[in-house]
């Protein structure tokens, strides 16, 4: 069974407990196993899914289609930011530009998630990686490696633009390049 | 000048999961014994703090909730929230709004009730706290896989074993042993704790702080009216306070918290700590062990030990009782517990009863120096604040 179905077989547990309950005692009560208290199981749901705006980064985006990853970089002090933000933090009003990120660099640290968050539970254990570009910038992703207990800090890797699946859309990963 | 401000009366409630009692109920038990230790009614408070980072709890506005319930309902008053330091932020506010004449009485109450939610919602609210779309959304990291990263950098690049970072939990889970509050009040072992399972490979369940219920408050006074109240107030001597990156891809190293050590900085040139002298200018110190790994870099990021010499520290029993410094005689947020925005004010509430000498035997630090420090990092060292707490008045 993957976390996902884990967690909404027991979700389904606790909500047919209350069903139970409602039809016996009139609330949606749910009673601890282990300690005995009461508990209410709510009868609203919250649902939430945030629309982000990435009208001022569009071009990272439209990159993305194209096989790049960019960054910007403030044009007065020559900082590189990734990820791309459109203002200059040290150089305030100055103008930004667009370049592309490096597609090898090196591995820093990694680790990988064994026990997910909800809304990554449908995936089996991922590893996520931090490498340094040869333009001093880090990149935090998923790091595409069968083997992890292969990898060590040092080892080169390469930052693509891959498709998230099952979700089907475009984001970037990095990928030792003499694969474990 | 800004005045100084102490410590007069204290709360804490059981930690761990907490289903028989809700938000209100939680922080009332810990109001409740700061108010009578205090000796102070409820019409002296000028200002309620309350610190709380919720998310997976119901009550999205848990200040004014907390004050109706506790008779507070008039007084002014706000939520605190800088992620897991939460509690020593509301401290701050506490302690600032004294300092600049603006209130001589404040009650600052953290409180947090995370088991409202299911696990997996707890672990996601957790992972998304840091950078949300960039580092979430498309890589799901998770806390502790945050401060794996350090780990893994941390264990190649010094030599750190797994069986380092255990060592960590063995020395908290003992001192919990002796913690009737704490959520983990049993004494474990390092092949236990090599044993438990991967949550974030290095780091395994029982590098862990759990999800926990809990609350702890603290009444702060102004030297006039703390005068009045006791003779034996805990004095808030110094904090220092810094941040650092939200993207974790955004920082140089991984090897220690550069917030903590700006903060440590700062709170040692308050207080006119010299450098390299902190070890034998405290009593004790409770550090954020929300992961192994954390407390072995805050032995280094608080000058404690050198770089890379910290897992060391802990191998060597040089943070139990008669080592260098006692470190987390709570049972720290590993085995005490760790409800995000009631650490802060628990860390402050054990200060003030080590320091008096009011703790259970079998963790009670011996006190020469009449000086603690509480080291509290919210997020992936996000947010740290270094608070010193002393017995003795500071100077002005």
């Amino acid at each position: 069974m993957s976390q996902r179905e884990q967690v909404e077989a027991f979700m389904k547990q606790m909500e047919s407990f209350a069903e139970t309950m409602k039809s016996s005692v009139g609330i949606p009560a749910i009673i601890d196993p282990r300690t005995g208290a009461t508990m209410w199981y709510d009868q609203r749901e919250l649902k939430l899914r945030y629309m982000i705006s990435i009208e001022k980064i569009k071009k990272f985006f439209d990159a993305l289609n194209e096989g790049k990853i960019l960054a910007t970089k403030c044009k007065s002090t020559g900082r590189i930011m990734f990820p791309p933000q459109i203002e200059c933090p040290d150089d305030v009003g100055g103008e930004v530009e667009w370049v592309e990120m490096p597609t090898e660099g090196e591995l820093v640290t990694w680790t990988v998630i064994n026990i997910k968050p909800y809304s990554f539970s449908h995936y089996d254990d991922y590893i996520v990686g931090i490498a340094r570009m040869p333009n001093g910038v880090n990149v935090l992703s998923w790091v595409r490696c069968r083997d992890p207990s292969r990898l060590k800090p040092g080892v080169k890797v390469r930052l693509l633009v891959v498709k998230r699946e099952p979700e089907g859309y475009l984001t970037y990963e990095l990928e030792p390049l003499e694969a474990p | 000048m800004a005045r100084r401000v102490a410590i007069v009366g204290t709360g804490h409630s059981s930690f761990g999961v907490r289903l028989d009692v809700n938000i209100p109920e939680l922080a009332y038990e810990s109001i409740r014994q700061a108010i009578s230790e205090s000796g102070i009614g409820l019409d002296d408070v000028d200002l309620v703090v309350v610190g709380n980072a919720g998310g997976w709890s119901s009550e999205p506005l848990p200040a004014i909730v907390v004050n109706e319930y506790a008779g507070l309902s008039g007084k002014g008053t706000f939520r605190v929230e800088a992620a897991c330091a939460t509690g020593s932020a509301a401290i701050k506010a506490g302690r600032d709004a004294i300092a600049s004449g603006e209130a001589d009485i404040v009650l600052v109450v953290g409180v947090e009730k995370m088991n409202e939610s299911p696990t997996p919602t707890v672990v996601e609210f957790i992972g998304r706290a840091g950078n949300y779309f960039w580092e979430f959304e498309n890589f799901g990291i998770t806390f502790p896989g945050y401060y794996a990263l350090y780990a893994t950098s941390y264990m190649f690049t010094y030599g750190a074993r797994e069986e380092d970072l255990c060592e960590v939990a063995v020395k908290n889970h003992y001192y919990a042993s002796f913690n009737p509050k704490a959520q983990f009040p049993r004494k474990i072992t390092v092949e236990e704790c090599m044993r438990s399972r991967y949550v974030a490979w290095p780091l395994k369940l029982y590098d862990s702080s759990p999800i926990t219920d809990g609350s702890a408050a603290v009444v702060l006074a102004s030297e006039e009216v703390a005068a009045k109240l006791t003779d034996s107030p805990v004095w808030i001597e110094a904090i220092g306070a810094a941040s650092d990156t939200s993207n974790i891809s955004k920082r140089g190293q991984f090897l220690g918290l550069e917030a903590a050590r700006r903060a440590a900085r700062e709170a040692y040139k308050k207080a006119g700590i010299e450098e390299g002298s902190i070890a034998r200018s405290i009593d004790l110190a409770e550090v954020h062990d929300c992961f192994t790994i954390a407390e072995i870099m805050a032995y280094e990021d608080l000058g404690i030990a050198g770089r890379g010499e910290g897992y060391k520290l802990v191998r060597e029993h040089q943070t139990y009782i008669g080592g260098l410094v006692p470190v987390n005689l709570s049972g720290g947020l590993k085995a005490k517990g760790h409800p995000i925005g009631a650490t802060g004010v628990s860390m402050a509430v054990e200060m003030a009863r080590q320091l008096l000498g009011r703790v259970e035997s079998g963790r009670q630090a011996p006190i020469k120096v009449g000086r603690g420090l509480a080291h509290n990092v919210g997020g992936t060292g996000h947010y740290t604040y270094v608070t010193l707490y002393s017995l003795h008045k500071p100077r002005g």
